[in-house]
């Protein structure tokens, strides 16, 4: 079958439907697999275990900002070829991206406390990920508002290449307005080398996730097909009983 | 060319005559102003340091408030349904609309801002470096805003959704305006690295802003 | 006592990350059942979109728009 195929929602629909199962059981092995090599893995010898962390923290952003991505992709997909699996692809990575940005932000700060004594430091990487964490939520926020499912997508794609653009200069601009405030005062983990100890689990995580994510976002597609199908059926009941 | 000068005629008719809002926004930022030391306690040192950044956030409330109605009142009284179909460019047209929204919006916002800055106990330097940003930053917050009044127009509590949409894409704005307001003051920085940066973030919001509102208008229409 | 307190956070984050996990996978099942539940219903009643049948061209949710 061709990649082409899958354009078409029925195919994408049998697709999903083949591959969901055998997809899902990959990543509920890569995942044990990954939990088994975090808890196993050894200590930082300056984070101590809170490093074990760090194993949630960077895929969550690694798909937070995936996502994104997607939808930028999906965005211009519907825009250029008002193709509806792009519309779909990108109403369901929203809520799957917002909520591994949450994981990210949650995690993060969770690791802030006992590392750097406090939840939250107005930190430039803690800052643009909360904003792009507010960015998503606008993105939803703007699917739940607009009824017609191809105007909402229209209009979302809009704002989200326009987030897309923005990102990198928000981003740029909390560095640069962090480093105005407080110069390196913090703690980083980007040390220059991670020892191979901690990055194969942290590899192996990050593999578990993005499993996870392309599993979740082939599901919630497909429902986000079905669901427009039930849409346009009752649309259909409306209009012949009246 | 004449149809944009009739355009940009007409917005600041209608935004001046009874019932156009011309100048509530103004009156906005003085209410937030006030309402500030309120918040703060009459600490007349405080109000210098954080004043730049006070009037910063009362600019960009000010700015988002009157959006609102930018295409809204255009759409419910049918005339957007002309514009779009007039031979004129329909991203010329939003650019006049968000030059025009401007003048009736940023600009009085900006001379409103030396009256103003002393409640906070600004000196002259802080003024001049403040009208200066503001001077370049609000038609930023303009042109990025036209983008959300463009895709909440046909929305209801579009309003509410503008705000959400656009707040976090004017961080920019806030970030650079702020920072070289302040450096005029204390520095360390020079005025005119964050000040440099400001202007290209609105010289970029003026190309991309009619664009991507032009296209949120064109697909909401149709 | 050091190591003690760290661990409550470890766990904070672990349990975190799982709800809201869980809580993503919950939806998109949930969601599923709800979304084929109403499919059904509403082919039990007879309806049929359009183009169920045809081989190209289809469309979703374009309908009556």
């Amino acid at each position: 079958m061709a990649v082409i195929d899958l354009a078409n929602p029925s195919r994408f629909l049998g697709f999903a439907n083949r591959i969901i199962p055998w997809l899902g059981a990959l990543t509920l092995v890569v995942f044990a697999f990954a939990i088994s090599r975090a808890m196993n893995a050894p200590d930082d010898y300056q984070q101590g275990a809170t490093v074990k962390i760090m194993y949630l923290h960077v895929p969550g952003a690694w798909l937070g900002m995936l996502g994104w991505g997607l939808m930028t992709m999906a965005a211009l997909g519907t825009l250029v070829w008002r193709h509806p699996l792009a519309d779909v692809a990108a109403k369901a990575a929203a809520p799957i991206g917002a909520a591994f940005t949450f994981i990210c932000l949650v995690t993060g700060s969770l690791w802030g406390r006992p590392m750097w004594g406090t939840y939250w430091v107005w930190d430039a990487r803690l800052t643009s990920v909360l904003v792009l964490f507010l960015l998503y939520l606008g993105v939803i926020a703007l699917w739940r508002t607009v009824e017609d499912p191809s105007r909402a997508a229209r209009a979302a794609a809009i704002l989200t290449l326009v987030g897309a653009l923005d990102l990198p200069i928000i981003k740029f601009s909390v560095d640069w307005w962090n480093t105005l405030h407080q110069p390196a005062s913090v703690l980083r983990l980007g040390a220059p080398t991670i020892d191979p100890s901690i990055l194969i689990p942290l590899l192996i995580s990050a593999l578990a996730f993005t499993l996870l994510f392309a599993v979740l976002l082939l599901a919630a597609m497909r429902n986000e097909i079905l669901r427009r199908r039930v849409r346009t059926l009752r649309l259909l009941q409306a209009s012949t009983a009246s | 060319m004449s149809a944009l000068a009739a355009m940009l005629a007409r917005d600041l008719r209608v935004a001046v005559r009874v019932g156009g809002g011309a100048l509530i926004g103004v009156l906005f930022f003085l209410v937030v102003v006030t309402l500030t030391p309120l918040a703060l306690g009459p600490d007349l040192a405080l109000l210098q340091r954080i004043g730049p950044a006070i009037l910063w956030l009362a600019a960009l409330l000010a700015n988002l408030l009157a959006l609102d109605r930018l295409f809204a009142a255009d759409h419910e009284d049918g005339s957007l349904d002309l514009i779009m179909t007039g031979r004129a460019p329909l991203e010329l047209v939003v650019a006049v609309k968000g030059l025009a929204q401007w003048l009736t919006t940023g600009l009085p916002l900006v001379i409103a801002t030396p009256p103003i800055g002393l409640f906070l106990n600004l000196d002259a330097k802080a003024e001049g470096a403040l009208v200066l940003t503001l001077l370049v930053g609000t038609p930023g917050l303009t042109f990025i805003g036209l983008i959300g009044a463009a895709l909440a127009v046909t929305l209801r509590r579009g309003g509410l959704l503008l705000a959400v949409l656009v707040l976090p894409l004017t961080v920019p704005v806030l970030i650079f305006g702020v920072a070289a307001a302040n450096a005029a003051v204390m520095g360390p920085v020079p005025f005119g690295t964050p000040f440099t940066i400001l202007c290209a973030f609105t010289l970029a919001s003026i190309v991309v802003g009619p664009f991507a509102a032009a296209a949120a208008l064109r697909q909401e229409m149709e | 006592m050091e190591a003690a307190s760290h661990t409550g956070f470890i766990v904070a984050a672990y349990a975190t990350a799982g709800a809201v996990i869980g809580g993503l996978i919950a939806w998109v099942m949930l969601d599923y059942r709800a979304q084929r539940r109403r499919l059904g219903d509403l082919e039990k009643l007879g309806l049929k979109r359009r183009s169920a049948t045809a081989q190209s061209g289809e469309t979703i949710g374009r309908a009556g728009t």
